[in-house]
């Protein structure tokens, strides 16, 4: 099959519809890649309004998950798409859940930020969650330009780079597990710092869904639970194929 | 075929695959070998290959003029009678080509029946639509086995309750969808064992339409069901396999939920998701 496309209905508003809704999933990509520079900030540098803030956001986040909801719906009911018009909504909607997930996640730092703002931190421990906070906004941005240019292939290298974020996880929970055991009184505040952490963990795999969904919507092929390699394989298969139908 | 041996020599087809053909395990009820049609200078359809499953609803897909129509007639040879007609190829059901020539037609179309766009009942009573065909077919002589045959079709068509009390009035005093429901029930009397339906639902409002679509869905576990549609949905609720005709080929031939959700052929998502033409 060639790769799908949004446009070309013979019906332009059902063109308008499907790119009005992927806009705005786009849109709420965008936000949430700011909730979650934000957060990291507020909890690097200790500055606890902007911890608020990120908490006050997420309303805003959750607003519009439940807009492109009713959008899809309307969709559905009204279009009854087929094919890869059914497949982009499936995604979408799954997609902004993941998304919603994430906003729950940048919030839950943000609160720890406030929680951690006249706490003494050491410095090192910090850059490590600075590095990892990076990487996890980096996965995300990749996912939504993956969704944004039906990339089946920019989406399995969101998956490949989920590995790297659970090990750089566990390194930081192995270095606060020392300072805890070095001095308990830390013990309060490291508790915070690696829920924060978990939280940007957690991020890498809400990314990494998305990524999935957009191989399914691509390459109609539900890739979740089935391992890196076979994901992998699965997708360089199929845009093998495509170029050689090219 | 079950009332008399039809076949003569049976010869051992054998059979070209033209295209991907679904993986299942279901036995086939008839099988289509590169059948071409054509109208005088116009060819209709260019050597298609298909597998009609038994017990199960085929679905045939396409854009007007796509040959489906042609491809559904073909089925039990009412293609016959359109003046300049050519047919090639082969259609083979319970182990015979019903292009042969010592094949009866009468006899043909009594195991594989048919239901048309539009109603069209007989202008007689709704008792005589049913009992009309086994009568001259000689089927049924006794009048109280006519009774039984007559309730037993309306059942099947889910019609028994509405008219049972009037099965005497006319046939066309009923309402659209009793009326096509009634031309199922007339076709079921003469016991084929395939139906061809085409558009049987696009002249009936959803209400009718939801009906016979039930009734189709019942129908399958003892008849095999080809039909013609115009509406996608109606495909997508209805049949098990679909088929996208395209300018006189099979584009693509499968499972309903997979043609609908990850057609294998571009036409085919074009065609489906309204980017035809």
């Amino acid at each position: 099959m060639d790769k799908v496309g949004l446009e070309k209905h013979t019906s332009k508003q059902f063109d308008a519809d499907l790119e009005d809704v992927r806009e705005m999933v786009l849109s709420m990509g965008g936000l949430v890649e700011q909730q979650i520079a934000d957060a990291v900030r507020a909890l690097i540098s200790g500055e606890g309004t902007l911890g608020e803030d990120v908490v006050q956001g997420d309303t805003q986040v959750n607003r519009m998950e439940v807009e492109i909801d009713e959008e899809c719906t309307r969709i559905l009911a009204r279009r009854a798409p087929q094919a890869g018009d059914l497949r982009l909504i499936i995604a979408i909607a799954k997609t902004i859940t993941d998304l919603e997930r994430i906003g729950d996640e940048a919030e839950k730092i943000g609160r720890m930020a406030t929680h951690l703002a006249s706490y003494d931190r050491p410095k090192s421990a910090f850059r490590q969650i600075e590095v990892l906070g990076r990487h996890v906004r980096e996965m995300l941005r990749e996912a939504l330009d993956a969704f944004a240019r039906l990339d089946s292939e920019a989406a399995v290298r969101v998956a490949q780079q989920d590995e790297d974020v659970d090990r750089e996880y566990e390194g930081i929970v192995r270095q606060g597990i020392t300072y805890m055991m070095e001095d308990p009184r830390t013990i309060r505040h490291m508790l915070d710092v690696l829920w924060a952490v978990k939280a940007l963990e957690r991020i890498g795999d809400h990314s990494k869904n998305i990524g999935e969904y957009v191989v399914y919507f691509v390459e109609g092929k539900d890739v979740r639970h089935i391992g890196l390699e076979a994901l992998e394989k699965e997708v360089s298969q199929s845009a093998r194929r495509r170029r050689d139908g090219e | 075929m079950r009332t008399r041996d039809l076949t003569g020599d049976s010869t051992q087809v054998v059979r070209v695959p033209t295209m991907e053909r679904p993986r299942v395990n279901q036995s086939t009820k008839m099988s289509v070998s590169d059948l071409a049609v054509w109208y005088g200078e116009k060819q209709a359809l260019h050597g298609v290959s298909l597998d009609v499953y038994e017990n199960e609803v085929t679905a045939l897909i396409g854009p007007s003029g796509c040959g489906k129509s042609t491809f559904l007639r073909c089925l039990n040879r009412m293609n016959d009678l359109v003046p300049g007609v050519r047919i090639e190829g082969e259609v083979v059901f319970e182990d015979q080509n019903i292009y042969a020539s010592e094949v009866d037609v009468v006899e043909l179309r009594s195991h594989i029946g048919m239901v048309f766009q539009k109603p069209n009942p007989f202008p007689k009573s709704i008792y005589e639509n049913i009992a009309y065909a086994p009568k001259i077919l000689g089927q049924v002589r006794k009048r109280t086995d006519m009774d039984d045959l007559v309730e037993r079709s309306l059942k099947r068509a889910g019609l028994w309750e509405e008219v049972k009390d009037r099965l005497d009035a006319p046939g066309l005093s009923l309402s659209g969808g009793q009326q096509q429901r009634l031309c199922i029930a007339r076709a079921i009397a003469v016991s084929p064992s395939v139906l061809l339906m085409d558009e049987p639902c696009s002249a009936l409002d959803p209400v009718a339409t939801a009906t016979v679509e039930q009734l189709i869905d019942e129908l399958k576990e003892n008849y095999t069901i080809v039909i013609v549609t115009h509406n996608l949905q109606q495909a997508a609720r209805v049949a098990g396999y679909t088929a996208f005709f395209h300018l006189g080929n099979i584009v693509e031939f499968s499972d309903t939920d997979s043609l609908f959700t990850h057609p294998r052929e571009k036409k085919t998502e074009d065609y489906i998701t309204g980017r035809y033409g």
